[in-house]
């Protein structure tokens, strides 16, 4: 299953957390425009490859970690806190 | 050539050695009528629809691998039209209705098999709640009625009726659901849209869709490029990337990962469908004897048709809460499919911003006991550019206009749908 490095806690069996989907996805503030928000809460690229989404750790500490995974491989290349950039291998190409 | 019992008959007397391919391979042509991406379940009852229905036998079915293999052949087999909201009800029971002439009308055995289809409940509030789903079911015509406790004992007698967590309450049945075998369901009617003229086109992987002037006129695939005066997308798990190639990549799904499993053969045990929807579980048993059940998401974006262990134990959990006669029964096979999860639980059959091209997809985890009205319903939009009125309330544009069909009633969440 996927091991999922948490920042705070170290490294976690996937059971612990919560999946929170795609984390390139911004909240828009409350002036935004309809479309900002129709773009916010359904467009989806759901990649078929590396993908930055969030893993909330409900059965540690709780925080939202933010993880880059392989949605092909379930390859983990990354974890880091909401405010940690982190690399995100090149998609390859096709299907 | 036609299956019949006479036809068994004679090849049995004769050494077997008549029996034809059940379907061509043959050569893709340089242009086509209708293209159609995807030769699973969906895709081949498109073509077959076509043909039969609409007379448009020019058409051919591009599937990347072998047909069948994606979630067609992945499934748990359970057909049924025991929806709430309007827009799916009707759909639905079109499809129940197709199921129960299949065999007949596409001259192949799908094994349909009308053992109902139970939904247990486990509170007042639950029997309340399922109760109006009943009732919303007969108001439109479909079968539907309330199980007592006694009822159910003799009807699945190995249940734990006095789970300390589940008590049994009851449950509400369709009998006209049951299960059907989902391999025959893609051979059928490719069988059947071949015989009509479909040329299906194996180990053919679109690589592109041609657009010009806000108008399809084409595919690129690792066979060759080929034109299409309308094309359509029938791709189940890979629809936003089927999507983006023609240029649409606003689409509300996100693909999730479904396991299903298969335990060894045993004798009778179970000859209805279960679902125990408050422990995400559902069971039934296969002819050959192996109990085929199944429970939720796995909960988190994939492509890789697998899935993990806290699923697996969850899955069997559930199963364990409601009938622990079967711990000792060993999980045989398991495998994993990709599962277009739209942000509202339900499907898109219709037309896209770009001309005559259409899609099919958005069928989440419940694309299955859909196939024969989704093909039907679908070729009639790509015959007569515009939707049934069965399918004309999946549409893309639903979400903008705040016509979301959630049967569910979770919001625009995918793993929760």
């Amino acid at each position: 299953m996927h091991q999922i490095n948490c920042p705070w806690c170290g490294v976690r069996d996937e059971a612990e957390f919560q999946y929170q989907g795609d984390a390139t996805k911004k909240r828009p503030g409350e002036d935004a425009s309809e479309e900002e928000f129709f773009d916010y809460v359904y467009v989806r690229e759901n990649p078929k490859g590396w993908h930055t989404e969030w893993w909330h750790h409900v059965g540690g500490c709780r925080q939202w970690v933010k993880v880059v995974r392989n949605t092909f491989t379930h390859e983990i290349h990354a974890c880091g806190g909401p405010h940690d950039k982190l690399s995100v291998p090149k998609n390859k190409k096709g299907a | 050539m036609k299956y019949s019992a006479l036809s068994v008959l004679w090849q049995g007397l004769t050494g077997h050695k008549g029996w034809a391919r059940a379907w061509r391979d043959p050569e893709p042509k340089p242009e086509y009528d209708v293209i159609i991406i995807g030769g699973g379940g969906h895709g081949l009852s498109t073509a077959y629809y076509l043909a039969k229905e609409h007379g448009v036998t020019n058409v051919a079915v591009l599937e990347k691998g072998w047909i069948g293999g994606g979630n067609v052949g992945r499934n748990t087999t359970i057909v049924r039209s025991n929806y709430m909201l309007p827009s799916n009800t009707h759909f639905y029971e079109k499809s129940m209705q197709l199921w129960e002439g299949l065999e007949q009308d596409f001259n192949f055995n799908a094994m349909v098999s009308q053992r109902g289809v139970i939904n247990l409940f486990h509170s007042d509030p639950q029997r309340d709640a399922f109760a109006r789903r009943g009732n919303a079911m007969r108001m439109a015509g479909i079968d539907a009625e309330l199980l007592s406790p006694q009822q159910l004992k003799e009807m699945v007698p190995i249940l734990d009726f006095e789970n300390a967590r589940f008590p049994i309450q009851g449950g509400l049945i369709q009998r006209r659901g049951g299960t059907v075998r989902h391999d025959a369901v893609a051979w059928g009617y490719a069988r059947g849209a071949d015989m009509r003229g479909v040329d299906i086109i194996q180990n053919c992987e679109v690589t592109n869709i041609r657009v010009e002037g806000g108008k399809v006129v084409g595919v690129d695939t690792n066979r060759g490029s080929f034109n299409a005066k309308k094309v359509g997308m029938a791709v189940a798990g890979h629809t936003s990337k089927i999507a983006q190639m023609a240029g649409i990549d606003d689409l509300p799904v996100e693909s999730h990962v479904l396991q299903a499993f298969v335990s060894e053969g045993i004798k009778p045990l179970i000859d209805t469908v279960v679902t125990f929807g408050a422990g995400h579980f559902y069971i039934s048993q296969s002819d050959k004897g192996g109990l085929v059940y199944g429970g939720d998401l796995d909960g988190y974006n994939s492509y890789a048709q697998r899935g993990n262990l806290p699923m697996m134990e969850h899955v069997m959990a559930g199963g364990m809460a409601i009938m622990p006669a079967i711990g000792r029964v060993r999980m045989l096979r398991h495998w994993g499919g990709i599962m277009d999860m739209s942000f509202d639980g339900s499907p898109f059959i219709c037309k896209t911003p770009i001309k005559n091209l259409y899609l099919n997809g958005g069928w989440c985890y419940g694309g299955f006991k859909a196939t024969p009205a989704s093909g039907w319903c679908f070729a009639h939009t790509i015959a007569q550019d515009r939707p049934h009125a069965l399918n004309e309330g999946f549409t893309i544009e639903r979400f903008r206009e705040g016509r979301m069909i959630d049967e569910k009633g979770v919001g625009p969440n995918p793993w929760i749908q």
